[in-house]
């Protein structure tokens, strides 16, 4: 058994960030639509010059997961929802309209045909401008969802405490 | 190594759970008595900083501890008000 000594207020640091303005958005959905509204609001902001991080938490964790990855977790019951629960930022269904995928490949034929990103791209470009993105531990543990399954850039794992913390001291809060 | 006056276990639990454990416990320390907490969601290394920072006591240890099969944190906390 080996102990580690961690500095507490190096969680911190990004709450004491000096930036004056910012701007959380809890992503619980992980619908294509939503999950698209979500990231043009944090690309936007961050755009902006704000402080932006993004919360992702239940069904929202499908945008960060990697293509595919199913459930680790060791009882059948979580293994059989992680079957069906497939990850992957491409593979998000729309809320609406869905019919079994056929509605969602049109929209993204649509969006490209407009010139718009996908989920994906704007994803990444959120991860560029310097958008935070955390995962919710909770929901992790639940889903059987490990941290190797998520895409690269999530490196921030915590709860309710750190997204109210960072609430309080948002401008714009948003739940999606 | 830190020395704890009262130690508080919260292993299994997840997010909001040991933080609500923390706020009650918390409330039974007299000022400047020290609570260990004990977890093993890893959500805790940035949530009770936060907690601390919101609520006004002070963190003075984050400890996290490795063994073969689970990793466990622990959190000292010192009742500041």
């Amino acid at each position: 058994m080996t102990t580690a000594q961690i500095e507490p207020t190096a969680a911190l640091a990004e709450l004491r960030d000096s930036k004056a303005e910012r701007v959380t958005i809890v992503l619980l959905s992980g619908d294509l639509d939503k999950a698209m509204a979500a990231f043009i609001i944090a690309t936007g902001a961050a755009a902006m010059g704000m402080q932006v991080t993004v919360f992702f938490t239940f069904w929202g964790l499908n945008t960060i997961r990697k293509k595919g990855a199913s459930s680790s977790a060791s009882d059948w019951l979580r293994r059989m929802f992680g079957l069906l629960n497939k990850g992957g930022a491409d593979t998000l269904p729309l809320s609406r309209f869905h019919f079994w995928g056929l509605g969602t490949k049109m929209m993204q034929v649509v969006m490209r045909q407009n010139r718009m990103p996908g989920v994906p791209e704007l994803m990444q470009m959120a991860l560029d401008l310097g958008v935070r993105f955390i995962a919710c531990t909770t929901t992790m543990g639940l889903m059987g969802i490990t941290k190797d399954t998520l895409i690269d850039g999530v490196d921030q794992f915590a709860g309710v405490t750190t997204y109210l913390a960072e609430a309080k001291q948002g401008s714009v809060n948003l739940f999606i | 190594m830190i020395q704890a006056d009262v130690k508080l276990d919260t292993l299994g639990y997840f997010c909001p759970m040991p933080i609500i454990l923390t706020s009650k416990k918390i409330k039974e320390l007299t000022m400047g008595q020290v609570l260990e907490v004990v977890s093993d969601d890893e959500g805790i290394k940035k949530d009770m900083p936060a907690w601390c920072e919101t609520t006004g006591h002070q963190m003075v240890g984050l400890e996290e501890e490795q063994s073969s099969s689970k990793r466990i944190y622990k959190a000292f906390v010192k009742k500041a008000k």
